[in-house]
This record gives structure tokens, sequence and C-alpha cells, in this order.
């Protein structure tokens, strides 16, 4: 316990000393290591807390990382919190590759990776779905062709969020045609080698945060290969629970911005103490209390798994969260009314313009990361032990 | 489940398997057959005199074993599982509650040890209508010299057959609707001008209405201040509430795992029936509400222990997370199971009665939502 109330001075000593104060509760509306490039004192924000380490708190040091117990890395967050501070690194390279990395790449491969993930100056994008290859990931066709020292890719992946601004992408490749879970491997490419072409593609949102990628006799190095040939599958699935634990960790999107309860006194009003209309009250009820009891599960599943390790269930965390930020985002345009239908115009406000698309972008949640239905079949199988899943 | 500490696993198993060999729902259809007029078999009640669990909230001091909320979660879980009945939550833990919370140190000493002994049957009697409500109180308590007079009616009472330590809300002041001008009263079951009518619900439990007719209780049997026993009414309900909603949980898990069972037994078409992703899916969904449920519940009982300040908020949210799961739970339970969950001599219709049976006792979901969206504001 004094030890960590040590620490804590320490974080908070350290926080004064670093954190600028221009930046009290202004995170960036993107993170570096999703495409994010900052200046000024964002900037100096970032290099310090990634030199620091604490970007990445539980990471060993050893690559970079803040070397924290998981008991610090809390009391870390609680100070960055009560400070106005934030984390400005982010992306699939801290939440899903580098974990996995650290579960199973070469030491070698450790020092080169991690560092630059540590300190948001590599952004990565994830090459797994296919156009042939969706909820039926091992089916994907994309070939690396083994010449010894290097592989040669064909093919394409789609669905690649952030392609467009990555650096790199890690992903999965066929490089057995005879056999299909046993032919996959799990290899890392520089977006700027020649042959690597991405196309955007536009979602209903009217934004374009994914892409076709194109790979046309592109030459990738052997060190590039996670793992050993044609063992990649396992690999790909272990990054994927990666995930669902960080979906887990994560409550509802933008639940913290403007709530839904805030809309509706300012949209629907009051009739004496309770809100106008019955009918939306009793959903935003609805709407609090699967958002409580989401936070309740994913912090119960948190510390079984710390005793028990991880359970096939969180994949009903991910099928919950999905309706949790469907549920929400529905609710919020509807209690805007038509004004929560604005496509754009100055006749519209900024909340109004980004509910609609984040309304737009969450039709998505049930889709990524594992559909609902393929969740369910999972659960199914892994959890309920039926067969035919 | 979350991390359980030695004692509750100790204590979770002994449950358990007194459930599985003296009180299965087997055990049930018994008691519904032979129809006892308390709603339960006093020698289930003995034996769970006998283990203790009368008296788990009582501290030692007061003859009881002084356990915690999450402790007692543990076992009413595993007597929903066995569709258990007996008035435990109404009197180990309702009963014990209102007075732990708002005896004097006299009324501790005069009933509480009693309680833990089972000796004493304790109920809350507060609803008036056929829906909950403790702030419409409207049963009258007058002043007169020494105490006060009592005269209405209460209904649908838990375990009112059986109960001889009645903890009655009734009105000092104020109108029916006002939190102010409720107050307490201890009342001896026995006491003249106390009469109860059984009502015969589809749980074939111990329902009672009960008249008060010019009843006479002293100044020693208020329990806690006069015309301020709303607060102490709410609390104690609430622990009501979070008792009930573990109970409830039991019962829903219970139902799942038959259910699921079937899934991997019954064959149509040439294959299990659970290999239908209809099915399986729905399996799927419901074990994500029980585990969303378990969450609530564990959140409710453990903010109980810990003196939470949103006690009320996590209260109304555990009986909502497992109303909606039990709900949903006991209806397909007899769909998945086809034309034999419709029959009696199958016990899945236990389930479903007794699930909506404790949907309305202490607050059915509609009450719940209205309460905890009210603490928003809206
Ligand atoms: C916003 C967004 C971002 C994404 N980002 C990335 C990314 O960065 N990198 C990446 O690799 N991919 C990404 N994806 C792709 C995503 O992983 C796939 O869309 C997903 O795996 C589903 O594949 P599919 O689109 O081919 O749909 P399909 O697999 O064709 O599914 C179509 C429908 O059939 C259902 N279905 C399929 N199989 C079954 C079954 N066995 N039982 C019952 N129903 C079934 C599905 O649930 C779905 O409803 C992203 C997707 C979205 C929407």
């Amino acid at each position: 316990m004094s030890d960590l109330s040590a620490f804590r001075a320490e974080v908070r000593t350290w926080l004064q000393e670093n954190f600028p104060p221009s930046l009290q509760n202004k995170p960036p509306s993107n993170q570096a290591g999703r495409g994010a490039k900052f200046e000024g004192d964002m900037e100096t924000w970032r290099l310090r807390l990634g030199e620091k380490g604490w970007s990445t708190p539980t990471w060993p040091v050893e690559y970079g990382g803040g070397g924290l117990s998981d008991k610090q890395a809390k009391v870390l967050r609680e100070e960055m919190r009560a400070a106005g501070a934030f984390n400005p690194i982010g992306g699939f390279g801290t939440a899903m590759f580098g974990p996995t990395l650290l579960d199973v790449a070469t030491e070698e491969q450790k020092k080169r990776y991690l560092p630059p993930i540590i300190r948001g100056d590599v952004h990565w994008c994830q090459g797994y779905s296919e156009p042939g290859a969706g909820s039926d990931l091992a089916s994907l066709q994309s070939f690396a062709e083994d010449r010894g020292d290097y592989f040669v890719i064909n093919g394409s992946k789609i669905w690649t969020s952030g392609a467009k601004e990555a650096d790199w992408m890690y992903g999965i490749f066929r490089t057995d045609k005879s056999k299909k879970y046993e032919g996959i491997s799990f290899i890392c490419l520089d977006m700027k080698s020649e042959g690597v072409e991405v196309k955007p593609i536009m979602l209903i949102s009217g934004q374009s945060p994914f892409n076709e990628v194109f790979f046309t006799d592109v030459v990738v190095p052997k060190e590039n290969l996670i793992g050993e040939k044609n063992k990649g599958w396992a690999i790909g699935k272990h990054l994927l629970l990666h995930e669902r634990q960080g979906i887990a960790g994560s409550g509802a999107m933008g639940a913290t911005a403007y709530g839904l309860v805030e809309a509706a006194r300012d949209y629907i009003g009051m009739n004496g103490d309770r809100l106008a209309d019955g009918a939306l009250r009793e959903r935003i009820a609805r709407q609090k209390m699967m958002a409580h009891a989401f936070s309740q599960t994913a912090r119960r599943f948190t510390s079984e798994a710390a005793v028990h390790g991880p359970s096939p269930a969180i994949g009903i965390l991910k099928v919950a969260w999905a309706k949790m930020n469907q549920d929400r985002e529905e609710l919020m345009i509807e209690i805007m009314g038509s004004r929560g239908l604005a496509w754009k115009g100055e006749e519209f406000n900024d909340e109004e313009l980004g509910h609609v698309r984040s309304w737009l972008r969450s039709k998505a949640n049930s889709i990524e990361g594992g559909s609902n239905e393929v969740n369910l079949n999972l659960v199914a199988k892994r959890v309920l032990g039926l067969k035919g899943y | 489940m979350s991390v359980l500490t030695e004692e509750q696993t100790i204590l979770k198993d002994q449950v358990s398997n007194w459930v599985r060999d003296e009180a299965s729902v087997t055990r049930f259809r018994q008691m519904r057959d032979s129809n006892p007029d308390f709603g339960f078999e006093s020698g289930t009640w003995n034996s769970i005199c006998d283990l203790g669990l009368a008296g788990l909230l009582i501290p030692e001091a007061y003859g009881g074993s002084g356990m915690d909320f999450k402790t007692l979660g543990v076992v009413l879980e595993q007597l929903g599982r066995g569709l258990t009945a007996s008035p435990l939550v109404a009197s180990g833990v309702v009963g014990a509650s209102a007075v732990l919370l708002g005896g004097s140190e006299d009324q501790k000493r005069q009933w509480l040890p009693r309680i833990a002994s089972g000796e004493v049957v304790a109920t809350l009697a507060v609803d008036e209508k056929a829906r909950h409500g403790p702030e419409y109180t409207a049963l009258a308590a007058s002043r007169e010299e020494s105490g006060f007079l009592l005269k209405g009616g209460k209904c649908f009472v838990p375990e009112g057959m059986a109960a001889n330590l009645l903890i009655v809300a009734a009105r000092t002041g104020g109108q029916p609707g006002d939190h102010g001008g409720i107050t307490l009263f201890l009342v001896d079951g026995e006491a003249t001008g106390v009469e109860r009518t059984r009502l015969s619900l589809v749980d074939h439990r111990g329902h009672a209405d009960i008249e008060f007719s010019d009843v006479v209780v002293s100044d020693g049997n208020i329990l806690g201040t006069v015309d301020q026993g709303f607060e102490l009414l709410d609390k104690v309900l609430d622990r009501g509430r979070a008792a009930l909603s573990a109970e409830m949980l039991g019962i829903g898990a219970e139902a799942f795992d038959r259910t699921l069972e079937y899934l991997k037994t019954r064959e149509q078409f040439g294959q299990m029936i659970g290999s239908f992703q209809a099915l399986g899916h729905r399996a799927a969904t419901h074990f994500m509400d029980m585990e969303f449920a378990r969450s609530s519940v564990e959140g409710a009982l453990e903010g109980i222990d810990l003196g939470s300040e949103d006690l009320a908020k996590l209260c109304s949210l555990a009986k909502c997370q497992v109303g909606d799961f039990l709900y949903n739970m006991s209806n397909d339970m007899i769909q998945m199971h086809g034309g034999i969950g419709m029959t009696d001599e199958f016990d899945a219709g236990f389930f479903l009665k007794r699930a909506r049976v404790a949907e309305a006792t202490y607050g059915n979901r509609a009450f719940h939502l209205d309460r905890y969206i009210a603490t928003e504001g809206i």
C-alpha cells in the first residue's frame, strides 16, 4: 500500500512537470498511432509520455514500455484523469498488435516493432478481411509466395481501416494453398513497398475511414514473418482476443461527451420533474441500465480473468457492446427529432452533424471484429458446448 | 460467478448439496400437492434454520452468524435453483434488516435471536394494492394515550400466513403518496384484531391479505422514528429487492441449465435441436442476459455491504436486469421444450409461475425502471 502511495506521489509530480496545462481536458480527436499528426504542446506531450513508456503502462521496460503492475497502471489512470490528462497515443499497434507481439514474437522483432508503437511513431493497419473471406476468414486467398529469403505477395484485402494513412500493415496471408487453417502465415509489411495500392471506400456516413488494398508482386523480407510459416492462423485469432478484451475494457463509445439525459432535457424538455416524452424516458432508462450493467460485467470479467484466466464468454461482451452502442446512437438522434437527421449546413450544430454520423457508423459495430451472429456461434460452441457451430 | 472466498465456497457447496438432497424441485412439487397453510413445509424451514441460514445476516451478539449480503446472495441463488419454498427472504432478510436498521437495543434483543433461530417468522406488510407502492401507504395509525391504534388492510403480504411478527408500514401523517408521515410498527401476529386470509397465487407460496381492526400497538413497538419511516422502509425494501434478485438469478440459472441440457439431448430431424441456430443463438443470448443479471445482482449485494450511496439505483438495476433475464428465460424454457413444457408433470411451469410472482414482489420492472431513471433527474 505504501509503495502504491509513493508511486501515486511520483506520478502526480511527473504529471505536474510534464503535462502541458494548456491541454487540460482537451484530448485530441484522433490519436498518434491512428494517423494523427500533432504539433505544439500536443506533440511535446506525446513525446514525453511516449519516452516515459506510460502510453503502454504495463509493457516491459526493455522495449520502452512503462513496466508498471496492474495496480500501478490503475493509479496512473486515476491520476491522469484527476489532472485532466489523457493518452494521445493509441491505435491497432497499442491495442492489439503490440500485445500479440509480446506473446509470440522473437526478441529481435519485439525490439524492432514495439518502441515505435509505444511512442506513437508508427501507424499500423490490419489486413485480415478479403472480398471472399469475411466471417469465414480462413478462406482468405491473398498469396505470399516463399522465394527463399523473401515473400512475394499478390492479392487484395478489403475493409482495411486506416490503410490510407497507415505506415505498416500486419495481416494474414496464404502460404500454402493445399491446407485451409495450416496454410496461413502472419506477416508484416511496409505500406510504402512497391506494388501496394490503396483505394478508399466511402461509408454510409459519408466518411471514408477504410479501404481496399491491392498487392502486386510486393516483396516482403522473411524477417517480417511473425511466428512460424503456416502457423499464422493461431496468432491471427489470438490477436482478435486482444481486440475483444479491449472492447471489454471500454465503455460506450463517446458516452462521456454529450449525454442522453442532457440531450433529452435540451430537445424534449420536462413536464414537472419528468421528461415530457414518457416513451423516450423509458427507453433512455433502459439504455442507461444496459450501459451500467455492461460496465459492471466488464469489471467482473476482468477481475475473474485475473484469477481464473480468460474465458471465451468474453464474446458476449462484444455482442452486448454492439447493441448498447447502436441503441444509444438510435436514441440520440431520435431525441434530437428531425435535427438528429441533419446531413450538412450551418443550420445545424456540431452535435447534430456529429451524431448523425456516429449513428450511421455504429451500424458497423455488429459487423466489425466478428459479427453478432458469428460471436453467438462461438458462444454456443465454446461456452455452451452445443454441436454444429 | 465472481471470485468467492473460501468460506463462501464451502457454504455454497453445503447449501447446494442440501438443495439437491432435501429441497429440490421435486420437494417443491410435494409441497404444492400437500398444500400446507403456510405455503412451505415446516421440515424444510427447520432444516434451513439448522443450517444457520435464518440468522446469516444477524450479528453474533444477537444469535446469528453476522455474514454479509454477498454471502447471503450465494445461498439464495442455490435455494432459487431448487425453487425452495421458505420464509427466508421475508424473515431472515427483510424482517431481520428492519429490526437491525431501525430497532432500538431492546427491540434487537427481543426479536433478532428469535428470527435467527427461526422461532419467529417476520415479514414486512407494506402494499395495500395489487401493485407495489410503498409511498401509497394509507393504513391509519392514530395516536392513543400509550401507543397507536392501527386500522386498515395490507395485501399480498409475502409469508403472511406464517408470520408471527408483522412489520407494518402505517400512516401517521400526510397523505397517501407522501414520503413523510409513514411510520413502521412491530405487530405481534397473534394480536387482537389481526385477521388473515390466504391468497392462493400461481406459485403456491404463503401470501396473505391481512386486516387490522383497531389493533393496539404500544410505544415500545414503534420501529424507528414516527412520521419518518419512509427512508427506513426504502432501505429495508432494497435489502429485500437485492436478496430476491439473487433468488431470481438462481431460478433463472436453473431454468437455463435445464433448457441447455434439453438442447443437447432432444433430437429432431436427425440432430440435436441445439444445433439449430435459431435455438443456439437464443441460448447464447440468454447466457449473455444471465451474465449481465449476475453482475447487477452482485453489484447490489456488494453495494449494501459497502454502504454505497447509489444503493437505490443499484438495487433497482439488479431487479430489472434479473427481471428481464428471468422473464425471457422462463418463457423460452417452455418454448424450447415443446409440448412437454406445457404439462403439469414437467417442472417448467413451476419456474414460470414463481418467476412472475417474484417479479411482482417488492416492485416489478416498470416500478424499478421508473425509480432508476428518476435518479437522473428526468
Ligand atoms: C467499419 C468496419 C471496419 C473494419 N475494419 C477492418 C480492418 O481494419 N481490417 C480487417 O481486416 N477487416 C475489417 N473489417 C471487416 C470485418 O471484419 C468484416 O466485415 C467482418 O468480418 C464480416 O465479414 P463480411 O463483411 O465479409 O460479411 P459476411 O461474412 O459475408 O457476413 C454477411 C452476413 O452473414 C452472417 N453470417 C456469416 N457467417 C455466418 C454463420 N456461420 N452463421 C450465421 N450468420 C453468418 C454475418 O453475421 C453477416 O450478417 C471492418 C468492417 C467494418 C464494417
